[in-house]
């Protein structure tokens, strides 16, 4: 067995194309979805610049003779409601209620190739074509209606699952329609019209989860929940630190308790037993003996970044030195973010079953294709022999994009010849996931006298280089991301490296308003040219009352904002402060959100404080500590998250452009929340703040 | 290393039931429930009292399952989500997370929905400092604090009119 231990830093970016070949096998689709109407959503992809382009099935939707609506899609729910706003999007254009829709999420067996849910794509691409599906589907019915009653199909009208002409009163329902048919279509997204905002009769408006009710009586199965007959329960036994090797281990204690399986292949060593205490005693009595080596600490980070760093992209415009001998004033900075853990609520958790050699896996992760891929690739074998299946799970955050607990219980489930769950500990969580990449970011700027920017120089040394080109208008600008070899394994996070970028270039916008003497919003908008961007920093400014009031004593107001994926976001932020920064509090939030036509307000609202709220973490206390490759706080009392006591009152004002498609909003809205806080905190108390996390020390007791 | 004479504990009480097991008595009451009872609406999420997504009633007072001993609660009533709704209608407090949406990915609730009833049966018009304070130790990592909030008072508001 295979694990693999190296992650891009932002693995997203590095999109493959993909490894599914389809081929339309009709008769295959109807054995397993009925007969009635079915139709597979299309989309144009470029795989790959000296390719031809190819098309690849999205999604699909199938009417059946009973009138049932299903829709299958390779992306799954991890929170962030997309299985409600898909079903909102069909809903609406087959002119359907909501409840009358199925939708089959990140199933490998069932539904099509999806590279994974993140980057804020669900709702960009995945909806256009559920979308897309369904409308073909309504005009598909619509032609059926005239057909079966001889009449125009322009007095035709699809309503709450009938066709029927208004004049006649005459109709049919979806399943007579659907009836004795394997009608199969294909839809292009690239092709025909959907329904637009102004006639948005269920998307557009609050609607609670669709199966909410699952979640308030506990009866849904999240991946740690399941169960099967005979099931084993896993446990591993893990190295002391980073970097070990399995010397030696005796298994004879363990291997005599009852019922027990012990695997040892390569540096993997773990116990399958009948009950997880049964688990947890195998585990103890291995005797493991491991060889070590020296591995990096949190003292030298930084510097073993700069260190280790590349130039990787570059991105210049006009001549920095011409930019630099224009200005009046120069200013420079340095800023670091630390590594922080996901830390969704359910570690990662597995249940792994083989039957006839064919391995199925239930495993919460944002991509249940790549895991598949991972399995094949770990035991040898076809991608067609290995299903994946993603109840709604969760929480990632960008933190369950691999399969660690997927491999970990299929092996020892191959081993055991029973099914095994594997959950794993919060300490196994916080030490063996990945992180959110730590950086350094080094930042120069030159400004004229009048507030004008005409140098910008920008280095962002290993966080990544999601949000890293600016904002402003510069003229002239150098912009380089440096890939490094990080002493930690690292990966995606909700919203990447757009917070820390976003966070240095924030604050530095801030200092040199403060070294100017100017208005840090009126500075800004003197730099900034983006009508979208314009738009979100004046509707939170307005609603903060931002220069109609000046904060008391020990308070402060400070701003934040930039765009990424197709969102566009200014938060405003009022902290309290001591000068020595024992008491500080967020006290008010005002965030302006815009993300294009807004399709369910109550979630997207949902979202937006989310990542406030999760935000104050990455900003103010949260932050791995690590040394020799050791976690030195792998638990909630040593690593602190925004609990009750820390949420500030928070407004968001969100910005609906029904006139622009919908984009994302799971992410961007982190934002502006860190150098908010940052540049509030220096109006209060005079400190300027630049590292992530602010206050590191504040660990609860 | 295990007790070699480990007490066991044969039955418990549960959602008003008596039910009969035979476990050792030094497991957590959430491994129990999980595990033996398939109970699994009570979550693990830290193991250590820290993330309150295990929280069950014990006696009506909210308890960390995942660090409560099994033999602990032997003669005592457990509450667990499972237990809540009566007759296919949602209680209150469940209702009013329903209508407010506070959940995302929903794995805190089932916590947060026992904490948020015990508060709620020992005082039915809690202030937002208080449903804070006596929240404050359960985790939504998703960041739907403000509108548990919310859930809360409301459902404080319909269990007074329910009584």
């Amino acid at each position: 067995m295979r694990a693999n231990h190296s992650i891009e830093p932002e693995r997203y970016e590095l999109l493959a194309g993909p490894s599914y070949s389809f081929e339309l096998d009709r008769r295959e689709f109807f054995q397993f979805l009925g007969a009635g109407i079915l139709v597979l959503s299309l989309t144009e992809i470029s795989a790959d610049a000296q390719q031809a382009k190819a098309e690849e099935v999205g999604a699909w939707l199938h009417i059946g003779e009973d009138g049932s609506i299903r829709a299958f899609t390779g992306k799954a729910e991890v929170g962030q409601n997309t299985r409600t706003a898909l079903v909102q999007g069909i809903a609406e254009e087959l002119r359907v209620a909501p409840e009358s829709v199925t939708l089959l999420m990140a199933d490998t067996d069932h539904v099509p190739f999806d590279a994974g849910t993140f980057g804020s794509r669900s709702m960009p691409d995945m909806l256009p074509k559920v979308r897309r599906a369904a409308a073909t589907a309504r005009e598909i019915l619509i032609d059926r209606a005239a057909e079966l009653l001889k009449v125009d199909r322009a007095n035709l009208v699809a309503a709450d699952g009938r066709v029927g002409e208004a004049t006649s009163g005459r109709s049919l329902t979806y399943g007579e329609l659907a009836k004795d048919q394997t009608l199969l279509r294909t839809a292009r997204t690239d092709q025909g019209a959907l329904t637009p905002a102004s006639d948005w009769k269920v998307m557009g408006r609050v609607l609670p989860k669709v199966n909410g009710r699952d979640f308030v009586t506990g009866r849904h199965r999240y991946a740690s929940d399941m169960k099967l007959e005979g099931m084993l329960h896993g446990k591993v036994v893990r190295p002391p630190c980073f970097g070990a090797t399995l010397v030696k281990a005796d298994t004879s204690a363990a291997e005599r308790l009852p019922g027990v399986t012990v695997v040892r292949e390569g540096n993997f060593l773990a116990v399958a037993a009948p009950d997880s205490a049964t688990a947890a005693e195998a585990a103890a009595a291995l005797k493991a003996e491991w060889n070590t080596t020296e591995q990096p600490s949190e003292h030298e980070l930084f510097k073993l970044l700069k260190e280790r760093a590349e130039a990787r992209t570059n991105s210049t415009k006009g001549s920095i030195e011409e930019g630099f001998a224009a200005a009046d004033h120069k200013f420079s900075a340095t800023y670091t973010v630390a590594y922080i853990a996901h830390a969704p609520l359910e570690p990662r958790a597995a249940l792994a079953s083989w039957e006839n050699g064919k391995l199925t896996v239930w495993t919460g992760t944002q991509r249940p294709f790549g895991v598949r891929r991972e399995l094949a690739e770990a035991f040898h074998i076809p991608e067609s022999r290995v299903r994946v299946i993603v109840p709604d799970t969760a929480s990632g955050y960008g933190g369950k994009h691999t399969g660690e607990a997927a491999l970990e219980a299929a092996r020892l489930a191959k081993e055991a010849g029973k099914p095994v769950k594997l959950v794993w500990t919060r300490e196994e969580e916080f030490t063996w996931a990945y992180f959110r990449p730590a950086g350094v970011i080094e930042v120069a700027s030159g400004v004229k006298k009048d507030g004008t920017l005409t140098a910008w120089e920008f280095h962002n040394y290993n966080s990544g280089a999601s949000g890293i080109a600016t904002l402003y208008e510069a003229p002239h600008q150098r912009v380089h991301y440096h890939r490094s070899q990080s002493p930690l394994r690292q990966g995606s996070y909700r919203a990447l490296a757009a917070t820390a970028n976003h966070f240095a270039r924030e604050v530095h916008m801030d200092e040199i308003a403060h070294a100017l003497g100017k208005d840090p919003l009126e500075f800004r908008l003197q730099n900034l040219t983006n009508p979208r961007l314009r738009t979100v920093f004046e509707r939170a400014a307005e609603a903060f009352h931002w220069g109609k009031r000046k904060p008391g004593a020990g308070r402060g107001f400070g701003m934040g904002g930039g765009y990424e994926k197709g969102g566009y976001v200014a938060t405003f932020a009022e902290v309290s402060a001591d000068s020595g920064l024992k008491q500080v509090r967020v006290e008010r939030v005002v965030i302006a959100f815009e993300c294009g036509a807004v399709v369910n307000p109550d979630m997207l609202r949902n979202q937006v404080e989310g990542a406030v709220i999760q935000g104050l973490g990455g900003a103010l206390t949260e932050a791995i500590h690590f040394e020799n490759g050791k976690i030195l706080n792998p638990r909630f009392s040593r690593y602190r998250v925004p609990r009750f006591r820390d949420v500030p009152v928070i407004e968001s004002v969100l910005v609906n452009r029904p006139d622009l498609p919908p984009a994302g909003a799971g992410e961007t809205p982190i934002v502006g929340i860190a150098p908010a806080i940052s540049n509030a905190i220096f109006q209060a108390v005079g400190v300027r703040l630049r590292s992530l996390p602010m206050l590191p020390e504040s660990i609860q007791s | 290393m295990a007790d070699p004479r480990p007490e066991r504990v044969r039955s418990l009480h549960i959602n008003g039931r008596a039910v009969t097991i035979d476990v050792r008595g030094d497991r957590t009451l959430l491994s129990v429930l999980r595990e033996d009872l398939d109970l699994t609406g009570a979550k693990y999420g830290c193991g250590e009292g820290q993330c309150g997504a295990c929280t069950v009633l014990v006696d009506g007072a909210p308890v960390r399952s995942c660090v409560m001993p099994v033999r602990a609660v032997r003669n005592k009533r457990i509450t667990t989500i499972e237990g809540l709704e009566q007759d296919g209608k949602l209680h209150p407090v469940q209702q009013a997370f329903l209508d407010y949406g506070a959940f995302q990915c929903a794995f805190c609730t089932s916590g947060m929905i026992m904490a948020a009833t015990a508060l709620l049966n020992k005082k039915p018009n809690p202030s937002e400092s208080e449903i804070r304070a006596s929240l404050d130790g359960n985790l939504c990592r998703c960041g739907t604090y403000p509108r548990i909030i919310a859930a809360v008072k409301a459902a404080g508001k319909a269990l007074r009119h329910e009584s």
